[in-house]
């Protein structure tokens, strides 16, 4: 029998509430101290605050915290999981401390039989592997998996106790972030976070987190299901629109003012942006419609539907976009080729512009031809508009026929992921072999970055270089002078009076005036 | 009565009404599937062959059916009626798309006799009336069909002449291929009668002392690529030594688009006298007349192109595309003639050579001339001859199977360029590749291998990698295989052990040596000589000559992009790349230095002498491992660590604490010592914390945060014109340690070492570190058992001092063994704790061993044999100056197979 101790851990304190009375600013510091020196006299306080509840309270006991998570403190319970087992046990469970233990074991086997969660064949990161120590969003579907009636707030029996808050502490190892990331997730949540570290890797793992604060067990188990995964960065499943849902389940109550709250969804959801648009969209709605009944339970951060986003008129992205199709329209071509067209955000705008006879994709990257193929809805398109689109993998180090003779060509934002070499080897493929009557090709001008004050080195850690102006202008021109071509140059997003505009644009026609033809035939050159 | 001829590469058409027996007809002359009926077509896409409505979908497969054979070169007989004229015009343009040659047979036999055997058939359900009405058609189109475009045409006229007709297949006036040579095939003439006398005799031809004749003595044949013709000083004299070497059987020719014009000219035709042709004319008129008919003759006669050597060679005057070579039709002459002219022109101006040959991809060397160049260069297998004699250039020949260049300089300028001499395009044709030499071929053929698949999922992962990440393919020569593990041990303890990988040579019967294997990051380097001039590829044929020419750059200027580069002129210099093509170093100076570092080192060590080579391509590991693998190990490996050891912590005391109230979580066999009945809490947390801490130990051990780059090389992988995988490894170890050697002598005398290290590893690591680190190793035979022992002794000292493992390969390198592509080129056996980092902190313990040792070695083994197969492959193929997309696409292969998602702790 293999054995596996690759695990993670995390384990849920309660504590009778010594200063229920008292203001809550007084409390995390109590249960801050030593846990053994909690003093049994202090309960009748705690009854006394319970009495306010609707129905009759019995005398606190923190060993209630078994009935929270409907696991028996004197017992072992083992339940499985996809990737390995789950056990809770009580490491304490007295009356004035119960402490709860969630310990999971992962199977590397069946870890590894989770598709998605393989990655690159080349590295051994499926195998030796921090995520089966650190706590991740493995560690969240755990706690879902196991303490699913906490989370959700219901116990029969006593209906009343999910809502009460207690003095909680959790504490969770090995977790794969940085201090001042994991207290930046909780601490407008209203706990008190506590972390080790070691220097060599204190970027990577924290080996220990301690969250103090009051709160309902729900409210703190909903939040960390939320923000594992957000910590941990690389989720083990595909995200699709349910993670919506979950989301706005999980972290409705809060998310919407937590200054956090893009990074979040945009981490919980994997990065899928329309998925975070989705969810702001909706997250907002229920702020505006909840902030007019109440005030929200954290720090109200004034009107949320103004911070997120930075205040550009226009993200670059879409203004690149809409030159480039706007400098393509000018040309009124009636095949255009995207060469490098990553997933697609070209081609959408090209097929439902009905006068492109044949809108034609390439990638060096067969994923995000996939992507590509998803994001454009290939398998619902219609026929008609399907059969003027053509998806394929080339490169724009090898002469593909397949690119020749077409109207116009576009590189955007492609050239400067070429190394020197290939670039050179492209301009071949490109501008002598495939030979379109035009070319649009844009990338980002260095004169501009000097206005981004945290860049360091270049706009894309795969940029291999950014031109100035003037290099671009240079290397447009060597270009027409080898290849036969005018050039046009554009700016693209505003201006400025001394770098010129974030994105530079050129656009490419083919020489049609000097007849280059070679007429061999008719006298012979030789 | 005599046969028909039909040529052997062709269509031809079967005319004749229903019954008139031409289904047996070509059952008796042709073979079984050398016949298309419309008949069988019509049965194919309706199940019945008389349904007259299926008629145009039956056509579409024959035509369909008939295409495909033509174009890979089979005749073809169409068995259908073909009666009305249209129906014959479009087979002749199927013949003619196809550049094959159409003839017709028309069996018109008497109707009597078709109406009798239609009455005897049962499977014909249609009424008589219907053969009248088809044998009145034939009647129509018959006395016209020798309008029709056919090259041919024979009418069988009678039972007798149908029963007594004879086929005989005649070879196309192109196919030589029964002439297998030695040849030596000489460019653009062009009248220049003094360079051609003192080429011939260069070549060992005797000239006739009256200019009539040239042969050489020991029977080769000289083969003229055309363009005999104009310009030169002595065209009639040219004409009369080529001609009277044509007629005793010394020389082949083909002919240029000079002699066509020629032709028209002494034809009488209205062609313009220009570009040399008015020089010709005179001195023709100075002649006889019969000697001008002579000529025209002569020159008409040629075949534009021809085959020659087993189809191994094809001589066209401006080339010929391969699925032109031993075809017949206009076009194909036109393009024999004239060349690619459909294409445009560039900046580089030669459109023919850059059109078709850039593309070449046949098997076939094909030389050519037309297109003046400064010298003959080969692209893709073929090569262009002429080398502007007339313009003062130089007469230039082929040895061919030699392929041996010879030339001799023009006496003098006999004619003003038409232009320079463009000299840019020449070398620059090889690339880019196509996107059809990788993700087109499904396999690659190797010598040692056999055919080696590559799946397209497969290429297309590769292709991604090698666009993106990896240097440009006249740069990667070779990317090295991947190596399988010992056959798993099962001695106690170990998962791999040398004694497996020794049991594996000594059944084989094959000496081995075992080589320290050293922790760091694979690499390969191409050094070049100091001050040698070697431009990329660096395996591809150099001129010796200082070459200061424009275009003549390993891959052009990007001086727009990177001033430095500019400034290489053209000389490659040295460079390292890892084991899927990627520049070694990211910082480029780095890079420059340490690779300079080792050419000069080289040089030092009479490596280029020993060699007798300006470069060598080098395979060996560079260290330390944090060099590549830092982001693996601060990412991975430290942080695996470090979550392993905080988890432990929190779980080992939370099972204490549950403990101590009674609460036992640990089951009792699952507890690691079972007598531990004390504590099983404490006794699983200290066992965790001692595995975790021996791998942290292990991951920390190869760290050398401050170290500088040593190459550890194993491997001389080829030099120019050869290959060095047949001598054995101890020669290789050999030259390894002489550079280590001089690399030693370089730091004692300050020369090529690494600059002192700067801070606090100056102490650690003394004033310099060589650059050249030596490789352990010991040579046994592993079917003695005291060598074996001693070996074992080896192992383990190397590795519980921290090696990382050896690798144990048979002596005799790629020679080893009967059946050398079965062989395994080398096994490794990894030291204990080195496969701690690489299967996790408890892979030792004795239940997990045992699940670890069912681990699959086939396919790892399996892909270890392909990989080297097509390492040799590229190598050898690069050696051998083959073209750049022969060489690129079985390392290409290499990175494809690389993909395959193999357990990477393999």
């Amino acid at each position: 029998m293999v054995r596996h101790t690759e695990a993670m851990f995390f384990s849920l304190t309660l504590r009778t509430d010594p200063a229920v009375a008292d203001p809550a600013a007084a409390d995390p510091a109590a249960a801050g101290t030593d846990a053994v020196a909690t003093d049994a006299a202090e309960v009748p306080a705690a009854a006394a605050a319970d009495a306010a509840a609707a129905e009759a309270v019995p005398t606190p006991d923190a060993r209630d915290l078994g009935h929270l998570l409907h696991k028996h403190p004197d017992r072992v319970h083992e339940q499985k999981l996809a990737f390995g087992t789950a056990r809770v046990f009580y490491p304490e469970a007295d009356h004035d401390s119960c402490t709860a233990a969630l310990w999971v074991e992962v199977d590397p086997v069946k870890l590894s039989q989770l598709s998605s969660f393989r990655r690159d064949s080349f590295s051994l990161s499926g195998y030796i592997n921090d995520r089966k120590w650190a706590a991740s969003s493995l560690l969240a579907v755990a706690l879902r998996r196991v303490f699913s009636t906490a989370m959700a707030g219901t116990l029969t029996s006593r209906p009343a106790l999910p809502r009460q808050e207690f003095a909680l502490e959790a504490t969770i190892a090995a977790v794969p972030a940085a201090q001042p990331e994991i207290a930046a997730l909780f601490e407008p949540l209203g706990w008190e976070v506590d972390c080790d570290s070691e220097p060599a890797t204190a970027d990577t793992v924290t080996p220990q987190v301690t969250l103090r604060g009051r709160s309902t067990v729900q409210a703190l188990l909903n939040q960390l299901y939320v923000l594992i995964p957000v910590l941990d960065g690389g989720k083990h499943y595909w995200v699709d629109e349910s993670e919506i849902d979950k989301l706005l389940d999980r972290a409705g109550s809060w998310l919407g003012s937590h200054p956090q709250r893009e990074p979040i969804m945009r981490r919980y959801l994997a990065e899928q942006r329309s998925y975070v648009r989705t969810a702001r969209t909706r997250l907002d709605a229920r702020v505006t419609e909840r902030s007019e009944a109440a005030a929200p339970r954290s720090e109200g951060t004034g009107t949320p539907d103004s911070d997120g986003e930075p205040p550009t008129p226009a993200p670059l992205r879409a203004r690149r976009l809409a030159a480039v199709l706007d400098a393509i329209r000018r040309l009124r071509p009636r095949t255009v080729v995207d060469l490098g067209c990553g997933e697609g955000a070209l081609l959408g705008p090209l097929l439902d512009d009905p006068r492109m006879a044949r809108v034609l994709g390439t990638d060096v990257s067969p994923s995000e031809l996939e992507r590509a193929r998803r994001r454009l809805g290939l398998d619902r398109m219609p026929a008609r508009k399907a059969a003027r689109l053509e998806l394929f993998q080339s490169s724009l180090g090898y002469v593909d026929d397949r690119i020749a003779g077409v109207d116009v060509a576009v590189l955007m934002e492609v050239i400067e992921h070429l190394d020197p070499a290939d670039l050179t080897t492209a301009e071949t493929t490109v501008f002598r072999h495939a030979a379109p009557d035009h070319v649009v090709v844009t990338t980002p001008n260095s004169d501009y970055n000097v206005l981004y004050p945290d860049l360091d080195g270049m706009r894309h850690p795969d940029h291999r270089f950014e031109l100035s102006r003037a290099g671009f202008a240079a290397w447009a021109e060597r270009i027409c002078v080898e290849h036969g071509y005018v050039v046009d140059f554009h700016d693209v997003g505003d201006a400025h009076p001394d770098v010129g505009p974030p994105t530079q644009m050129a656009v490419f026609s083919r020489r049609f005036d000097e007849a280059l033809r070679d007429d061999t035939q008719t006298e012979g050159a030789a | 009565m005599s046969a028909i001829h039909v040529p052997d590469l062709s269509l031809v058409v079967l005319v004749g009404i229903s019954g008139s027996g031409k289904s047996t007809f070509a059952a008796r002359h042709f073979g079984p599937f050398e016949t298309v009926s419309s008949d069988f077509c019509r049965g194919m896409v309706a199940n019945d062959p008389n349904d007259q409505q299926a008629t145009a979908a039956a056509f579409d497969l024959l035509t369909d059916i008939v295409s495909r054979r033509l174009r890979v070169g089979l005749l073809t007989v169409v068995d259908a009626t073909s009666l009305r004229p249209e129906d014959r015009a479009a087979l002749v343009r199927l013949a003619r798309e196809n550049d094959v040659l159409p003839c017709a047979i028309v069996l018109d036999v008497p109707l009597q006799t078709a109406l009798e055997r239609h009455r005897t058939r049962t499977d014909r359900p249609f009424d008589e009336s219907v053969l009248r009405k088809q044998h009145a058609q034939l009647r129509k189109g018959l006395s016209r069909i020798g309008r029709e475009k056919f090259r041919g045409v024979t009418v069988l006229d009678s039972d007798e002449a149908i029963a007594d007709a004879r086929i005989e297949r005649t070879p196309l006036r192109s196919d030589l291929r029964d002439r297998t040579g030695p040849f030596d095939i000489i460019g653009d003439v062009h009248g220049c009668l003094p360079e051609l006398e003192q080429l011939l005799t260069e070549l060992g031809y005797r000239v006739s002392a009256d200019g009539t004749g040239a042969r050489h003595p020991e029977g080769r044949t000289a083969v003229f690529v055309g363009d005999l013709v104009d310009r030169g000083p002595d065209s009639a004299g040219v004409l009369r030594l080529v001609m009277g070497m044509h007629a005793a059987g010394d020389a082949l020719c083909v002919p240029g688009n000079h002699e066509a014009k020629l032709v028209r000219a002494l034809d009488g035709r209205n062609v313009t006298l220009s570009h040399g042709l008015e020089a010709t004319m005179a001195q023709l008129q100075r002649g006889t007349e019969a000697f001008r008919r002579e000529v025209r003759d002569f020159a008409d006669s040629l075949v534009a192109h021809l085959v020659l050597d087993e189809g191994r060679l094809v001589v066209a005057h401006a080339g010929l595309k391969e699925e032109f070579h031993n075809r017949a039709s206009g076009r194909v002459r036109e393009f024999a003639l004239y060349g690619d002219t459909t294409g445009e022109t560039d900046e580089f101006g030669l459109p023919v050579r850059l059109d078709w040959a850039a593309d070449y991809r046949g098997d076939a060397m094909v030389v050519y001339g037309h297109v003046p160049s400064p010298r003959a260069e080969w692209v893709n297998n073929t090569l262009c001859l002429d080398t502007g004699c007339v313009f003062g250039g130089q007469l230039s020949a082929l040895r061919y199977p030699e392929k041996e260049i010879v030339a001799v300089p023009a006496q003098k300028e006999w004619y003003p360029p038409v232009r320079p001499l463009d000299s840019s395009a020449t070398g620059e044709a090889n690339r880019p590749l196509r996107i059809d030499d990788v993700l087109g071929a499904d396999a690659v053929e190797t010598s040692r291998g056999g055919r080696i698949r590559v799946a397209p999922e497969r290429a297309a992962a590769a292709l991604a990698t090698m666009s993106r990440f990896a240097m440009p393919p006249e740069l990667l020569p070779y990317l090295p295989p991947t190596m399988a593990p010992a056959p798993t041990s099962h001695e106690e303890g170990y998962l791999e052990h040398p004694r497996t990988a020794f049991g594996y040579y000594a059944k084989r019967g094959l000496r081995v040596i075992c080589e320290e294997k050293h922790m760091g990051s694979r690499a390969v380097a191409l050094l070049v000589r100091p001050g040698a001039h070697v431009t990329a590829p660096a395996w591809a044929p150099q001129h010796t000559e200082a070459d200061t020419r424009p275009g003549a750059a390993p891959y052009p200027d990007t001086s727009a992009v990177t001033e430095a580069e500019a400034d290489t002129g053209g000389v490659l210099s040295s460079y390292v790349y890892t084991r899927t093509g990627r520049a070694f170093f990211a910082d480029e100076e780095a890079s420059a230095r340490f690779a300079h570092g080792a050419a000069v080192i080289a040089e030092v060590a009479g490596l280029f002498d020993r060699l007798d080579s300006d470069w060598v391509l080098l395979d060996g590991e560079i260290l330390p491992w944090n060099l590549k693998a830092q982001g693996l190990i601060d990412e991975l490996y430290r942080p695996a660590a470090a979550a392993g050891l905080a988890e432990t912590q929190a779980v080992g005391d939370a099972l204490r604490r549950a403990e101590a109230r009674g609460v036992r979580v640990l089951e009792r066999e699952k507890t690691p010592d079972p007598t531990d009945v004390a504590s099983p809490a404490a006794s699983w947390t200290r066992e965790q914390w001692e595995e975790l801490s021996a791998f942290r130990a292990a991951v920390e051990r190869y760290v050398d945060e401050a170290g500088e780059p040593q190459f550890a090389v194993f491997q001389v992988l080829a030099s120019a014109g050869r290959t060095w995988h047949e001598e054995p490894h101890d020669w290789h170890l050999e030259v390894a340690d002489s550079l280590v050697a001089a690399a030693g002598r370089s730091v004692s005398s300050g020369l090529a070492a690494h600059p002192p290290a700067t801070g606090a590893s100056a102490t650690a690591a003394g004033p310099c570190t060589p650059l050249f680190l030596k490789t352990r190793r010991v040579v046994l035979d592993p079917a003695d058992a005291t060598q074996v022992e001693q070996a074992v002794d080896w192992w383990v000292d190397l590795t519980s001092s921290g090696g990382e493992g050896m690798v144990v390969k048979p002596l005799e390198n790629s020679r080893a063994g009967r059946d050398p592509g079965r062989v395994q080129p080398g096994l490794k056996v990894r030291g204990k704790e080195y496969l701690r980092m690489i299967y996790g902190p408890d892979y030792d313990r004795p239940e997990r061993l045992t699940g670890l040792r069912s681990r699959n070695l086939k396919h790892k083994q399996s892909l270890a044999l392909r990989e080297y197969a097509l390492g040799l492959e590229s190598l050898d193929r690069a050696v051998a100056g083959e073209p750049l997309h022969r060489v690129h696409l079985p390392v290409f292969a290499v990175l494809a197979l690389e993909s395959d998602p193999v357990d990477p702790r393999l």
